[in-house]
């Protein structure tokens, strides 16, 4: 199949195009396909249950019908144009949505085509400007349109948003038509079994099976806990758990091939940074590049311990949703350090830099956060519970307590001339490396403990990414002159110099 | 030497203390009377359902004679040309500050007691999801004329403050 990277040059631009334009008829067979997919199971329980009594058949007939006349109702009221200066969007069917967005305000493209999309040539488009402050106008989604009209409207649509980029310093290679920054070697396959994915897998679809038996009126799940419970057996439950790890394991590099096949992170000639993958439903996330305000290179607990990690992109416009800011997958930590100079165009990886250590204070703090509820837990087990149920806790306490020091041991801040980097977390070490100018604001947090260790916690918002980014538990002086010397000027006047 | 932020400059208008105690005394009021009316209505209820009743009567009693008080001696603000800045909190406390040329919105807000109050809410918002900063019971007049100086110099500044 071909993926947009083996499409031929983007057309030559023609603008205006102010008709009105569908989205694409194929998609009246297309949505209920994606669709059909997820109700495709209560419709077969539906079906095969019971013994073929007429409502079920009516029933699922119905339940078809409907979603195949509301897919064709969708796309009879959907239309969208693009202006000069606007993306314009009008849906619904019985509220009617008028969505624009301003040209220039747009700061990534999404394209995305799930296996539906796929086998007839569609892509949805969703546009993101990142503005949170009117609700509804943080982006709009056009789904679907031919590959070759999405690949368009990328080019068009980002083109358009950027400015003739100012020399700076050294100019790319400008004549080559993308830039690889990095893709997928197959060797990262290691890190998938390090990554859990296999597991949350499992449990998601755990999750969705046991809702249906519960529509099914099957309490299989009740049962079996009831069942475990009133035989505790630990053979059966540890032989349990040994079978769900092994699954997960095997499950997971499937599933990273199935995220991340085709894998390509490149940087284009309009001044954007794209992102593809997926081997079923294909992913294509253009960023433009003056709007990235960093990189979030994360660590889950057993990829760093293999030395991976993955890298996230800190911007504006892009919806959380399925891992849209993703920069690369697991992976070696040197390739995530390199991936985070060649995206931030630096000489060196900001998130390499030597991190001050937080006062011994916050180690107390992190250990008593991760001590304390697990006694509280068994306190109230030996009270309330079976006799052999207020051990647990106490078995899992240890680890709890590592989990704390390490986390102590995560935390630090740097700062270069550009940057601000910040790092938490223990179970997902992340480190952030946040552009000072992009930081457009100060929370600075104590609470009552805080406040007696001397502890503060600094908390930088920004329009892009989780909104802020916090360096917790550092000194209250340190804090405040990392802060000030972050942004100049910003907190000066309300700082008071104490004592020599 | 050691770096402090110092307080900023205004309290808030002394009628947040009866803000506060209004809110503080709703709530524990919607926890309380149904406990009450249970341990009333049933015969003989056990003896947990009274030590939960006594504890939330005097949990509640002890934060809301407490707690707005100690709200309003922290509770400051201050706007200067270039920034908003902020102290809130009780036992925890936040300090915010953003500058004037990010602002995006300035909005009031008045809820039913604070219209009782002739109290008033200043959001300013920032393009970051977690930037707002609020103030909450300003006098309707101070509001007015916050809002209007900031829009006022916001509207002076140019870009789309992202």
């Amino acid at each position: 199949m071909s993926t947009p990277a083996d499409l031929p040059a983007a057309p030559e631009l023609t603008e205006p195009l102010s008709q009105w334009h569908r989205l694409h008829v194929r998609m009246l067979i297309v949505r209920p396909l994606n669709e059909g997919i997820a109700m495709l199971m209560p419709i077969l329980v539906l079906l095969f249950t019971g013994d073929g009594e007429k409502w079920r058949i009516i029933a699922s007939g119905a339940t078809v019908a409907a979603i195949l006349a509301f897919s064709f109702l969708l796309w009879r009221t959907t239309r969208y144009r693009i202006t000069d200066d606007q993306v314009e969007l009008h849906t619904g069917l019985l509220t009617r949505k008028q969505l624009s967005v301003p040209r220039d305000r747009i700061r990534t493209v999404d394209l995305t085509s799930k296996p539906g999309h796929r086998l007839f040539g569609l892509s949805a488009v969703r546009i993101g400007t990142g503005q949170k402050d009117v609700p509804g106008l943080d982006g709009l989604t056009l789904d679907a349109v031919t590959s070759e009209e999405a690949e368009r409207l990328r080019v068009l649509l980002l083109r358009k948003a950027v400015p003739p980029q100012p020399a700076e310093g050294e100019e790319p290679a400008a004549p080559s038509p993308s830039d690889v920054i990095s893709q997928l070697d197959l060797r990262w396959l290691k890190f998938a079994p390090l990554s859990l994915s296999g597991l949350v897998a499992i449990g998601a679809v755990f999750g969705v099976l046991s809702n249906y038996a519960d529509d099914l009126g099957l309490d299989v799940v009740h049962d079996l806990w009831g069942w475990l419970f009133e035989h505790p057996s630990f053979s059966l439950i540890g032989g349990f758990a040994v079978a769900l790890v092994v699954l997960g394991l095997v499950l997971s590099v499937p599933l990273y091939v199935i995220q991340f096949w085709n894998y390509r992170l490149t940087r284009e000639p309009d001044g954007t940074l794209r992102v593809q993958r997926g081997l079923l439903t294909t992913r294509s996330v253009s960023v433009e590049e003056q709007r990235l305000r960093g990189v979030d290179i994360q660590e889950p607990l057993l990829v760093r311990a293999g030395r991976g990690a993955k890298a996230i992109a800190v911007t504006t416009g892009l919806g959380s949703k399925g891992e849209s800011n993703l920069l690369l997958p697991p992976a070696p930590l040197s390739v995530a350090h390199q991936v985070s100079r060649d995206v931030l165009r630096v000489e060196d990886d900001p998130t390499t830099l030597k991190l001050r250590k937080h006062p011994f204070a916050a180690l107390r703090r992190s250990l008593f956060r991760h001590i304390v509820p697990w006694v509280v837990i068994a306190a109230g087990l030996a009270i309330w519970a079976p006799a052999w149920a207020w051990p647990i806790p106490l078995v899992v306490l240890p680890f709890s307590a590592l989990v704390g020091w390490d986390n102590y041991r995560s935390l630090g801040n740097a700062m270069d001339p550009r940057y601000l980097v910040t790092r938490n977390g223990s179970l997902v070490r992340s480190t952030v490396a946040l552009q000072r100018t992009g930081i457009i604001g100060w929370r600075i947090e104590r609470s009552f403990f805080q406040r007696r260790s001397g502890l503060v916690t600094v908390g930088a918002t920004t329009a892009a990414g989780a909104g802020i980014y916090r360096v917790t538990d550092v000194g209250e002086s340190d804090g405040l002159a990392l802060a000030d010397e972050a942004v100049p000027d910003l907190l000066r006047p309300f700082l008071l110099l104490e004592g020599e | 030497m050691t770096l402090q932020l110092r307080p900023p400059r205004h309290q808030v208008s002394p009628k947040s203390v009866l803000l506060w105690t209004m809110q503080a005394a709703v709530f524990w009021l919607v926890l309380f009377i149904p406990q009450l009316v249970v341990f009333l209505l049933v015969d003989s209820p056990p003896t947990w359902e009274l030590a939960l009743l006594v504890a939330t009567g005097v949990i509640g009693v002890a934060h809301t004679a407490v707690e707005p008080s100690w709200r309003y001696r922290v509770h400051r603000w201050e706007t200067t040309s270039d920034a908003v800045y902020t102290l809130s909190g009780w036992l925890n406390q936040e300090w915010r500050v953003a500058p004037v040329s990010r602002i995006q919105t300035v909005d009031t807000k008045r809820g039913p007691f604070q219209q009782l109050l002739g109290l008033a809410t200043v959001t300013v918002t920032t393009a970051s999801a977690a930037g707002p900063v609020e103030i909450e019971g300003l006098d309707q007049e101070t509001a007015r004329r916050l809002v209007e100086e900031l829009t006022t110099t916001t509207q002076a500044t140019p870009g789309d403050a992202t």
